[in-house]
């Protein structure tokens, strides 16, 4: 394999191993303060117990997207040197801001979050929680600025080859940067919803139905349940925000090959690049168009119109069908959970055991959705600016082969690690329950 | 040398000072943490979970001053970072491994199941002395100009056990200052054995630089820089022998059951060695000066646009005061003895 698919591969593993862990710790972050603030006004222990028990698998998410992170900083140079030669001008300042404003506020405060309870007081306790979280929140923040602006890239001009700003206000809210941005925080706070409904719901079929458990279900479930028509809607304003900056990655999400009015929405469809036609499709007349444009016989533009200029369709297209798959399904079983809930107060077996199945279904959707916008940007790596080619280096391709199988065995087994982890925290966690009792807090090391 | 009143003279003068800032604390720092993993393997048990609750608050944050320095080169000096990195490709990617297992084995240690703790153990030691050799080779193959002969890469392995061993220095000195005990009167122990390999260390790079290269050579040995530098070379000696004296004295304390005598003076060795930490680095930064890259790339011509600079140094003047205040805050929420961590 060619030098520029393995770094491509390489730092896609690296990117997709990292995600999966910010997504869970931005929202999980916030919910914690939740728990927290509502232990703080009500003194009931079920809102500290629930509190104690998500802090564990805080801390552990967090760790691995730290150590993720890290690998990052160092890959940007050691597999795209051209990017920072390039665009490092705009590039570095948002990465230097982030940082600066996020990456130390929450590793510093985090250390007081998880250990510090015995030696300050409550109130700098919740001031280190709520600083974690705005330290989460911040990085999402710059990143998503510096990754928007990559996808439609203003505020700058071409001197001597390299980019310099002008308009740093224009460069950090770019034009898909509100899109992308509020996308990217409700999928974290969905992956959340269902991570915590999920083990919930886990934890209440096995038998451990303490109140502290039936109220992190109760959590999950209506935060879940708020956020996905929401995201629906943000979803679609992202999409005809991309329709309007780059038209092609749209025409690959829709497999529309020539520019069409009143195009179909397809189901299902094999993308055929070679004769960049589609096998095997089933559509919804008029579906695509009445979506992207608002109108039954709106113009969509093919992807004939960008001949060499546009992604691969199959990655884009299948990936855009599984996110919006899971985010289907996200719907139907919230709202079924939050209607039992209400309801009959409690869930019925088939419906916890489905919540169970969709414990890391956040992960499923985010990862299939992020592939979409990042494959979607190519062959570029700035939209319109800087190729990926370019910006590769020339680091021999049996050194990169080499230490991308090390990367993926570790990746792999971190994962899998993590999960069982999370699930033994889970079993433990009732264990714990009855030895000491619910309303004193058990003891353990960290 | 540009003309120092102009931005694009002056402002890649002070992105070096924050890179040097970021990376002299980056090396103490995480130093301290990475040699306490390294002791890990020589310890017992409960002592092991001692050592890691003292770098239990702190380990995440001493690691984000490498995100920091590696961030300033990236987006400082773009062009020494693409030279610097694709060069060091394989040890970058070797330590990166070694701080992933590190960072998550510290998790996993107390979360996965009990009889699954003494692998976590392992790797926390395993990652946290990969990470310290491959930054070790890194500095080697930093000095020697990127140049891949046999020497190059036998001064390189040199380098990453000095360097391995000077982190557990770091280490072991501050398990003196933060524990107490057992554990302690071992610390002790392991800091006399890794001063001196510390000390060889710091010798052998003082030694190979200059020879390395002329420019060096005659920057360190012309007159009157010889007897202006002088200072460096003794002072560095006067810590390694204050570190020597204090560690035989608590060796003596610790046998005689001198509980107050250890108290008195835990903390002397951890500042020794962080002395001879900084006396060290300023030694090398001023050899390279004013090169990123040894002989090839100066600070200038790596440098970013000025206004790109500016409006990073801008968010650096408001934030760096911050980040160093409440660095200083939860240093002094966990000062004294370590105790074991607990989440509530």
């Amino acid at each position: 394999m060619d030098a520029l698919v393995l770094a491509r591969t390489q730092f896609a593993a690296n990117m997709t191993f990292h995600i999966l862990f910010p997504t869970i710790s931005i929202a999980l972050a916030w919910v914690l303060l939740f728990f927290k603030l509502r232990f703080n006004t009500t003194h009931n222990t079920k809102w500290q117990n629930a509190y104690q028990f998500w802090v564990k698998i805080f801390a552990l998410t967090f760790a691995l997207g730290v150590v993720s992170g890290i690998t990052m900083s160092f890959q940007f140079g050691t597999n795209w040197p051209g990017f920072m030669e390039k665009v490092g001008n705009i590039a570095g300042p948002l990465l230097a801001y982030e940082v600066l404003t996020a990456f130390f506020m929450e590793a510093t405060f985090l250390g007081i979050m998880l250990f510090g309870s015995q030696r300050v007081s409550n109130r700098v306790h919740t001031i280190a929680t709520l600083l974690v979280a705005v330290g989460t929140s911040l990085s999402a923040f710059w990143i998503l600025a510096l990754n928007s602006w990559m996808q439609t890239p203003v505020g700058f001009e071409m001197i001597a080859g390299k980019a310099h700003a002008i308009d740093w206000l224009a460069i950090i809210f770019n034009p898909s940067f509100p899109y992308r941005f509020t996308h990217v925080m409700i999928a974290s706070g969905l992956t959340v919803a269902f991570f915590i409904a999920g083990l919930s719901a886990y934890r209440w079929l096995r038998g451990d139905r303490g109140d502290d458990v039936v109220t992190a279900l109760k959590t999950g479930t209506f935060l879940a349940a708020i956020l996905i028509p929401i995201q629906i809607f943000v979803g679609d304003m992202h999409g005809l925000n991309t329709l309007e900056h780059q038209p092609a990655k749209i025409a690959a999400m829709e497999g529309i090959w020539e520019t069409e009015r009143g195009a179909p929405l397809l189901l299902f469809a094999i993308p055929d690049e070679q004769q960049r036609t589609n096998r095997f499709a089933i559509g919804v007349p008029k579906g695509a168009s009445l979506i992207l444009t608002h109108e039954a016989n709106g113009e969509i533009k093919g992807l004939n119109e960008f001949v060499g200029k546009h992604p691969r369709v199959t990655p884009l297209f299948w990936g855009l069908r599984i996110m919006v798959g899971v985010g289907m399904l996200m719907l139907l079983v919230s709202w079924s959970s939050a209607w039992q809930l209400l309801k009959h107060k409690q869930l019925s077996d088939w419906l916890a055991r489905i919540v169970v199945a969709m414990m890391f279904s956040g992960w499923i959707a985010t990862v299939a959705g992020w592939y979409v916008t990042e494959i979607g940007r190519q062959p570029y790596l700035v939209y319109g600016v800087l190729t990926t080619a370019d910006a590769a280096s020339n680091v021999p391709s049996t050194l990169i082969a080499s230490t991308l199988a090390m990367y993926l065995a570790l990746y792999l087994t971190l994962i899998a690690a993590y999960i069982s982890v999370v699930l033994y925290l889970a079993r433990k966690a009732k264990h714990g329950a009855q030895d000491d009792g619910h309303a004193t807090p058990q003891l353990a090391n960290t | 040398m540009p003309d120092l009143t102009q931005p694009s003279g002056w402002l890649p003068l002070v992105f070096l000072a924050l890179m040097g800032v970021a990376m002299l604390a980056y090396v103490i720092l995480d130093g301290y943490d990475l040699g306490v993993g390294i002791l890990l393997r020589h310890a017992d048990d409960e002592q092991k979970d001692m050592m890691i609750a003292s770098i239990g608050p702190f380990w995440d944050a001493n690691e984000t001053w490498l995100v920091l320095g590696v961030g300033i080169l990236l987006v400082a000096f773009p062009v020494a970072h693409g030279v610097i990195l694709t060069s060091l490709y394989l040890p970058v990617a070797l330590m990166l491994v070694g701080l992933i297992l590190r960072g998550v084995a510290f998790d996993f240690r107390v979360k996965a199941r009990a009889h699954h703790k003494p692998w976590w153990n392992r790797a926390f030691y395993a990652g946290s002395l990969l990470a310290s050799l491959a930054q070790g080779v890194m500095l080697g193959l930093y000095i020697v100009g990127f140049k891949y002969g046999l020497a190059q890469i036998a001064f390189g392995l040199l380098t990453g056990l000095f360097l391995a061993a000077s982190y557990a220095l770091l280490g072991a000195t501050w398990l003196i200052m933060k524990t107490e005990g057992s554990l302690q009167h071992r610390a002790v122990a392991w800091a006399r054995s890794c001063l001196w390999l510390t000390g060889l260390g710091v010798a052998t790079v003082s030694i190979a630089t200059p020879l390395v290269s002329q420019r060096i050579f005659d920057k360190w040995f012309s007159l009157p820089n010889f007897i202006l530098l002088l200072p460096i070379p003794l002072m560095t000696a006067t810590l390694f022998a204050l570190a020597y004296l204090f560690l035989r004295r608590l060796t003596h304390d610790a046998s005689s059951g001198n509980e107050r005598g250890l108290e008195r003076w835990c903390w002397a060795p951890f500042a020794c060695s962080v002395g001879m930490f900084i006396l060290a680095f300023f030694g090398l930064a001023f050899s390279l000066f004013p090169y990123l890259v040894v002989d090839r790339i100066t600070i200038w011509q790596a440098a970013s646009a000025p206004e790109s600079l500016k409006i990073i140094l801008f968010g650096v003047a408001i934030v760096l005061p911050a980040i160093i205040g409440y660095t200083a805050y939860s240093y002094k929420i966990f000062w004294g003895k370590a105790r074991q961590l607990t989440y509530y």
